[in-house]
């Protein structure tokens, strides 16, 4: 069977809140309006006002209330109409939700999810177009978890709502429209997937690509591309930025001895450069080759088409960057 | 117990809303209650001060006194369910919740028996278990946090309510606008308690509030200005405030009160503000002193009775700060304890996580 990842959430989300009468959604537009982009589709009118409450844009008010909930022990799952506007209510989740456990001494858990698109979109320009991965995930107390393919979606998600801590859910406004097939496990009400471990989306010898969200889908067509020209690659999903799963990494380094590390954010201080730490700490010796980093552009998203594609990668990139791992192209000469 | 009707010291101001009655009722019980609550407060922040300056209190140390009425009066109003949420001036909310002086002074020195195992500090004391909620270092953030506890007891329909303190620094806050608008949208049993020492740190109201009158600025959101120092005042206006709130929605308290000591230790508390100032509340509105004479003037106890209430309650105190001090200090394990409720044996690293990890359960 085939499913939308906007499908897959919508189940989720939908399962999660008939199991547990504690479960609530709060967000803009996501009641009347069945979502900004439908993710919420039904639930207004399957579980009412009282669990489907469409907030006024003001995020700090009602991620201040989300948590405040939490705090009581509700089951709150917030929803950004994208990650953009958490930065409105980036206080709260770093200071009221991820610290409250450990300031308190664990008197003050905080069950919450907060979801939503995140990373670039198409044509928005840059106040609409960033990751946030690498911020959520610098922080302990939060769990950041970014789903790939529906499958991913449905069983991150309620594994996040049934999580007993704050969990940041990235999603991708371009995957929504995406379809997978599931399995009839990843079907069932019963479904989710552990938290803190990355999935080996394809299994390969030469170069390990770590990806996570739209650029697994990326590191995938250049698995294919490289495959063709006899290199081998083995690619992860990554799933879970933090806890990040760094034995899986190290491991598939410590067989392919090479590294190449995609994400869409801003490349300073991001994901990869911690995984890049991760496998120099734990496996520098195996490593035959510098590890490679692709990553968008260190610049804010510029609206021009043509400027847009230059500062998010690209497949080309990412093939290049395996090569160049395997020491199967030359250097470029100079920079474009 | 014979019931006494006592005046509030002003009438109450209101806006959108008629005010309670001046006339309250207590009993001579409650009276000798008040007394001792706030004479054990305030000997505790007394005592604070000076274990901050013997340096074993670090960091920020946010003191109370002047200030118990709030805290007191409000306790008397409601139970152990309704919810209580303040900032960093935490230390008596939480004696008034039922946390004990051990604790708060083990907490202080960042010792294992502190109420957050030595590792919140004073601006983070919590006790949930009697529905106070911390214990907030971020001003104005407790606010849409209060209203979210409110919003957890409509949800639950537990006819409970939510008080959620603020200074008048914390008023200005545009959160705080973003909170209320949502709590009156959704008619949230949210009592928003300004307690007005008229000094944000070191900015007296007017030089930060274009309109200091802080139980008028919910603007559709009816208020009610209290003598903050009154404490049976302050009791009345949250029954009031209680019953509006189960009603109605939320509801502003503006407590006109004021801290005796600076914003916190680093602060003299004198170069924004006279000591003629100071020295004056002390003289005219003493929330412990207000109560004295109600009890003296009532025959309810004598003058020795209520200094032998004082000196107890400094007994209390010297004897819980001995005793806070044999708590020890964190065990080095605890450093990794309860960054999550369930880690899946995730590494965290120490600085040097060759050298210090542990494997978070």
């Amino acid at each position: 069977k085939e499913m939308t990842v906007r499908e897959a959430l919508n189940s989720a989300l939908d399962e999660e809140m008939s199991a547990d009468p504690k479960v609530f959604l709060m967000g803009e537009e996501v009641g009347e309006y069945q979502g900004a982009y439908k993710i919420s589709k039904g639930l207004l009118e399957k579980y009412g006002p009282e669990r489907v409450l469409d907030t006024p844009i003001t995020e700090a008010g009602f991620t201040g209330i989300g948590i405040g909930a939490a705090y009581y022990g509700l089951r709150p799952v917030v929803e950004f109409m994208t990650f953009n506007f958490s930065m409105q209510a980036i206080d709260h989740i770093i200071n009221s939700a991820a610290k409250s456990n450990y300031m308190s001494a664990g008197q003050l858990s905080v069950p919450m999810v907060f979801r939503g698109p995140n990373g670039a979109a198409a044509g928005v320009g840059a106040q609409h177009s960033q990751c946030y991965a690498s911020w959520y995930a610098s922080c302990p107390g939060l769990k950041v978890l970014s789903p790939y393919s529906s499958e991913d979606a449905r069983g991150l998600l309620k594994a996040a709502i049934r999580d007993p801590d704050p969990v940041v859910f990235l999603e991708n406004e371009l995957l929504y429209g995406e379809s997978f097939p599931v399995s009839a496990e990843a079907l069932d009400s019963s479904f989710t997937l552990p938290i803190g471990k990355a999935k080996i989306e394809r299994e390969g010898k030469h170069v390990t690509i770590t990806a996570f969200s739209k650029m697994v889908g990326y590191a995938l067509k250049a698995a294919d591309i490289l495959s063709k020209e006899g290199i081998s690659a083995e690619v992860i999903n990554l799933r879970s930025i933090r806890p990040l799963d760094r034995n899986t990494i190290n491991a598939s380094v410590r067989k392919t001895n090479r590294l190449v590390t995609v994400e869409e954010g801003f490349p300073q201080h991001g994901v990869g450069a911690e995984i890049c730490t991760s496998v120099i700490e734990e496996s520098f010796e195996y490593l035959d080759a510098p590890v490679e980093r692709i990553a968008g552009a260190d610049v804010p998203m510029p609206y021009a088409a043509n400027l847009e594609r230059m500062a998010v990668p690209q497949i080309e990139d990412i093939v290049r960057a395996a090569k160049r791992a395997c020491y199967r192209s030359v250097p470029m000469a100079a920079a474009a | 117990d014979e019931v006494l009707t006592i005046e509030t010291s002003v009438p109450f101001t209101s806006h959108k809303c008629e005010p309670p009655s001046r006339s309250v009722q207590t009993t001579p019980k409650e009276l000798m209650g008040f007394f001792q609550d706030m004479a054990l407060m305030r000997r505790m922040e007394i005592a604070a001060d000076s274990l901050y300056k013997a340096k074993l209190i670090r960091g920020f140390c946010h003191l109370y006194d002047g200030q118990e009425a709030v805290a007191v009066g409000m306790e008397a109003a409601i139970t152990r369910k309704d919810c209580i949420i303040t900032a960093y001036r935490d230390h008596c909310i939480y004696l008034g919740r039922g946390g004990t002086l051990v604790e708060s002074f083990a907490e202080l020195m960042g010792r294992t028996g502190g109420c957050s195992k030595g590792k919140g500090g004073s601006m983070h004391f919590y006790k949930k278990e009697n529905g106070f909620y911390g214990g907030h270092g971020i001003v104005g953030a407790q606010i849409p946090l209060g209203c979210g506890l409110a919003f957890g007891q409509k949800y639950t329909k537990d006819e409970t309510v939510t008080f959620t303190l603020y200074g008048d620094g914390a008023a200005n806050q545009g959160q705080l606008f973003e909170a209320l608008n949502i709590a009156a949208l959704w008619d949230l049993p949210a009592i928003l308690v300004c307690e007005n020492n008229h000094y944000g740190m070191g900015t007296a109201e007017w030089r930060a509030a274009k309109s200091p009158a802080y139980y008028k600025r919910g603007d559709y959101v009816p208020g009610l200005k209290v003598d903050g120092m009154d404490v049976l005042a302050v009791k009345q206006a949250c029954l009031f405030a209680k019953e509006h709130a189960l009603k109605n929605g939320p509801i502003i308290l503006e407590m006109d009160t004021y801290r005796y000591h600076g914003h916190s230790m680093s602060d003299p508390g004198s170069t924004y503000r006279t000591r003629d100032e100071i020295s004056g509340v002390r003289q005219e509105r003493d929330p412990l002193e207000r109560v004295r004479k109600l009890i003296l003037g009532n025959d309810i106890a004598t003058v020795a009775e209520l200094k032998d209430i004082e000196k107890q309650a400094k007994k209390e105190v010297d004897e819980a700060i001995a005793k806070a001090k044999e708590s020890p200090m964190p065990d080095p394990s605890g450093l990794f304890s309860d960054v999550y409720v369930k880690g899946y044996g995730t590494e965290a690293f120490g600085a040097d996580r060759k050298e210090v990890k542990s494997v978070l359960p």
